[in-house]
């Protein structure tokens, strides 16, 4: 395409020149104004997958950091770092270099503590996210296929978490290394071939901190960095869900977008998560290896806790009962296999198929785009609910040995206590849940109804009190509401529907003339009068209708 | 569509180009463009891309106080981060120039011991600002617009298209008729998706072979001794007491399986003492030997308890009694601790009789076959 100086539109300052040659190139103007303009909903819980994100790019840059020094490798050597008390000591190459990580390299403590840190972030995120997909719905068609894709990278993380920890080679990951390896070997039938293919021969061998370090910083992010292009391109191409609101349906999205209020705040996230693990990295101890000593088989340290996330592992290896299968021919199922390789993979199985066992259970097979809240789908809320309970007993258990010596309970008692609860609590949990959300929606209904309580109390002719309730829409001749509930939040309160005017802005002193305030007001049709005035609930809220979608203060009104 | 000439051995003859890449150019003259202002060139993009800008609300008024302090505000912000990450930058690279050192010593106090927490909160709280500035800045300068895109369902068209091109090419191959290139195929897939995992037959280890997990570094006449090599005699520990030993074999003290508690019993535990049946005779006088290495998963059974004769490990919490042959008494472990049969040599030091008579450690699924 040719252009002359002359050209209607041509660019005229250096930038827009520039631009002009690189898309005489690249051809590239039309993908970028469809990406800029890319339409991205607005609520705070979709930025939980986006801080899992950003924390993974913490952990890829730390964990290169890290790689410069680290030794992978089991040799062993007298530590002569600068750490005295441990100076002479033998030890692995790996513990050893870490150590000098920690104390001989300027600013490597700081590193490695920030590692730790958005480690655990970036399973915390992951898991938080993951509820609130779970909880609004927002795995259904067409979005299973990013639901499985997203418990795969969970079970990922779990093992770069695990690997990660194994890696420095002190006591507390040896002791970890040691379960590994006997879960490992609890396998039926093929538990010692899979022991031997993995440490190389038996526990523990020359081989595991090698392999595990190639697994933690290449196979397993590699597998996950595929895993996230992939979760991102789905999510771009099937666009996000976003919660039901005024003039939000199931064909379109309502929100902000991709450029620049998107933009500018997923880059202001992108150094919350950052600045967060280094503050953390800095000021928080984690993991201090020097106190742990190398490890050694024969030495254990007490009250040896793993991080978080592996932490229901513990607990429900705990709470399982010696339960050795011995089988004719003088086979042996371990008790622990049950606990760890079968409750692991059956909860991560389940995880995985929930859309699709939903789905059979429903018959609900059609596209959703809109998210439902907890309380309107009881049974699901219950069941999730249910599940979290369970978790939360193992993971609890995980930890009984701190909990009874702190609270100077019996072990053995905690441990019943965990057994029966694990079998105890679930189904309570799921009842008391699903009770929650039948009053829940009958309230909403309540409110639809009848109106919000306005807390102004009147004396009726015949001397009856009754309190004043405002209606949220048009009511028929009993003065019952005649609004259906859309699944959006009904407003409970007065000044969620504008019944207070909008506070003056300043912190010390105000920045605006209040009576300027209330002229603007008045002028925009804000506050309780105007609300009842002109009300669109009758449209499909289709912005061709006429509908007005949602902005964060305005009153918020049922959809449809 | 523009015509090629493509005649054998012509370079294209007249080669027009076809329409402009992307949007509707027949539709806007780059002179009605040029015409637009920016505001409506934006809208026209945005309505084109299916997006539409349904409310606006203008960022504050130029030369407003509500503006003047938004931008003091954030100014101030980001002049903070900067001043954070600069002096990260003086700590980092200042200390053990014109700071004191940065290295930890043993006392862990003073400047050492700051360093770190220096950094990472002046790193940390650089990178917080900025974020904080950004989200500010959005929140208190820019419009905020609220948009609404529509989503669209699969179009019948492209999916009509795209399947009658791949159906298309699948008759055409003729795969269906043609068994012979089917079968082969299938043959030639399973035979090349072996052979590109065949490499990993190398991480396969017989684990049987020598029986590597039945057997230990103890065989008969190797002496007990602590962790600094030093050998035990009777009579060395009190009543009640518990001293970890390791064979005296090179690298004993780190042998995986080989670390064995050895256990004076006091006397009412003597009389106590239930013995696995036909492991009666494995002590010596009032002492006993069990593996360290516990039954459940492997860790090292630590707490000795000396009063209810317990050992716990700290992992799952798994209980063994001594005065009963180790065997578990509360938690998952499934089975006593194995128990080393224990002698004294002829200089009067404690020398093991042979090997532990099971495996030690965790159980798995062919233990008790060898
Ligand atoms: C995806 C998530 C990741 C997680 C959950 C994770 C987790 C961990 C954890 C918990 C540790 C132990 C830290 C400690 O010493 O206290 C660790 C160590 C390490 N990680 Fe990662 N990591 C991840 C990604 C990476 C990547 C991408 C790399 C490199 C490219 C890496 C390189 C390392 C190295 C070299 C160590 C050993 C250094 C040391 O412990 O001193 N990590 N990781
Ligand atoms: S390893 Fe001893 S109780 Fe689990």
């Amino acid at each position: 395409m040719a252009r002359t100086a002359t050209a209607p539109g041509a660019p005229t300052t250096k930038l827009g020149t520039t631009a002009a040659e690189l898309d005489d190139r690249l051809v590239i103007s039309g993908w970028l104004r469809r990406t800029m303009n890319k339409v991205y909903p607005d609520h705070w819980s979709f930025l939980l997958g986006e801080i899992a994100l950003y924390s993974f790019i913490v952990l890829l840059l730390s964990g290169t950091y890290l790689t410069l020094f680290f030794d992978a490798s089991m040799r062993e050597v007298a530590y002569a770092g600068s750490y005295a008390p441990l100076r002479g000591v033998e030890m692995s190459a790996a513990y050893d270099s870490a150590l000098r990580l920690s104390f001989d390299v300027r600013g490597g403590l700081f590193m490695r503590q920030l590692h730790h840190w958005a480690a655990l972030l970036f399973v915390s995120s992951i898991v938080v996210h993951l509820l609130r997909i779970f909880f609004t719905g927002a795995f259904r068609r067409p979005r299973e296929t990013n639901w499985t894709i997203g418990v795969v990278m969970l079970v990922l993380a779990l093992l770069m978490g695990v690997t990660g920890y194994s890696l420095p080679d002190d006591l507390l990951s040896g002791t970890g290394l040691r379960i590994i390896s006997a879960i490992l070997l609890s396998i039926p039938v093929v538990g010692t071939w899979v022991h031997f293919a993995i440490f190389n021969g038996p526990y523990v061998g020359e081989s595991i901190i090698g392999r595990f370090y190639i697994a933690h910083v290449l196979l397993i992010p590699a597998i996950l960095l595929a895993l996230i292009a992939l979760h991102l391109i789905i999510l771009v191409k099937q666009k996000h869900t976003q919660f039901p609101g005024p003039g939000r349906t199931e064909h379109n999205v309502v929100g902000n977008r991709l450029f620049p209020t998107f933009a500018a705040k997923a880059t202001g996230l992108v150094f919350l998560v950052f600045g967060v693990s280094a503050a953390l990295g800095g000021l928080v101890q984690i993991n201090p290896i020097w106190l742990w000593g190398p490890y050694n088989p024969a030495q254990v340290s007490s009250a040896s806790q793993p991080d978080w996330y592996i932490g229901f592992l513990d607990g429900s290896t705990r709470l399982f009962p010696a339960w050795d299968m011995n089988l004719p021919g003088n086979y042996t199922i371990p008790a622990l296999f049950w606990p760890t390789v079968v409750i692991a993979g059956a909860m991560f199985t389940v995880l995985a198929l929930y859309p699709v066992i939903e789905r059979k259970l429903t018959g609900d097979t059609a596209s959703h785009h809109l998210l439902q809240r907890p309380r309107d789908v009881p049974v699901r809320t219950a069941l999730g609910a249910m599940a979290l309970t369970f978790y939360t007993v193992l993971w609890i258990s995980g930890g009984n040995d701190v909990i009874a010596l702190k609270f100077d309970i019996s072990l053995n008692a905690m441990t019943w206590v965990g057994r029966i609860g694990m079998i105890v609590l679930p189904p309570i949990a799921y009842v008391i849940a699903y009770r929650i959300c039948l009053g829940l929606q009958q309230h909403d209904r309540e409110v639809l109804e009848h109106g919000i309580e306005t807390g102004v109390i009147r004396r009726l002719p015949n001397g009856e009190f009754i309190e004043v309730h405002q209606p949220l829409g048009p009511v028929d001749e009993h003065g019952h509401g005649e609004l259906a509930y859309g699944g959006a939040p009904v407003p409970k309160k007065m000044n969620q529907i504008g019944g207070a005017r909008r506070a003056i802005r300043g912190f010390f002193s105000p920045t605006e003339n209040p009576a300027q305030v209330e002229l603007e007001q008045r002028a925009e049709d804000r506050g309780l009068a105007a609300a009842e005035g002109d009300r669109e609930l009758t449209s499909s809220g289709r912005p061709s209708e006429g509908g007005r979608p949602s902005d964060g203060g305005r009153p918020q009104e049922p959809r449809d | 569509m523009n015509t090629h000439d493509t005649r054998p051995g012509s370079t294209g003859g007249a080669d027009t180009p076809g329409p402009l890449h992307g949007g509707p150019d027949e539709d806007y003259t780059p002179e009605q463009l040029a015409a637009m202002s920016l505001d409506e060139l934006d809208r026209l993009g945005a309505r084109y891309d299916g997006v539409e800008i349904m409310h606006v609300e203008p960022g504050p008024e130029p030369g407003s106080p509500l503006e003047k302090r938004a931008v003091r505000q954030i100014g101030t912000v980001f002049t903070l981060a900067g001043l954070c990450a600069f002096a990260s930058v003086v700590i980092y690279a200042g200390s053990g120039w014109f700071l004191p050192t940065w290295q930890w010593s043993v006392s862990e106090s003073g400047w050492s011991a700051i360093f770190t927490p220096l950094v990472g909160a002046l790193f940390g709280a650089a990178m917080i600002l900025v974020g904080v500035g950004l989200v500010l800045y959005t929140k208190k300068l820019l419009p905020h617009e609220t948009a609404v895109q529509d989503k669209h369902d699969a179009s019948a068209f492209d999916r009509a298209t795209a399947g009658a091109t791949l159906v298309r090419t699948a008759h055409n191959s003729g795969l269906a008729r043609r068994k012979l290139i089917t079968r082969s195929l299938a043959f030639m897939g399973g035979g090349l998706g072996l052979m590109l995992i065949m490499p990993l037959g190398g991480l396969i280890k017989n684990p049987n072979t020598g029986d590597p997990l039945g057997t230990t570094p103890w065989k008969q006449g190797v002496r007990l001794t602590r962790l600094d090599g030093s050998p035990i005699r009777p009579g060395d520990q009190e009543p009640g007491s518990l001293e970890t030993v390791f064979p005296a074999v090179p690298g004993g003290n780190r042998a995986a399986n080989a670390a064995t508690m050895l256990i004076r019993l006091r006397p009412e535990q003597v009389a106590a003492n239930r013995p696995r049946p036909g492991q009666g005779n494995l002590g010596y006088g009032d002492y006993v030997a069990y593996s360290k290495i516990c039954t459940h998963a492997g860790c090292p059974v630590s707490l000795y308890e000396q009063e209810t004769s317990r050992i716990l490990c700290p992992c799952h919490q798994s209980q063994f009694d001594v005065t009963q042959g180790a065997k578990p008494v509360f938690g998952p472990a499934s089975r006593p601790l194995p128990q080393l049969p224990i002698t004294v040599d002829a200089s009067g030091y404690f020398v093991a009789r042979s090997d532990y008579l099971e495996a030690v450690g965790p159980t798995y699924w062919n233990r008790r076959r060898i």
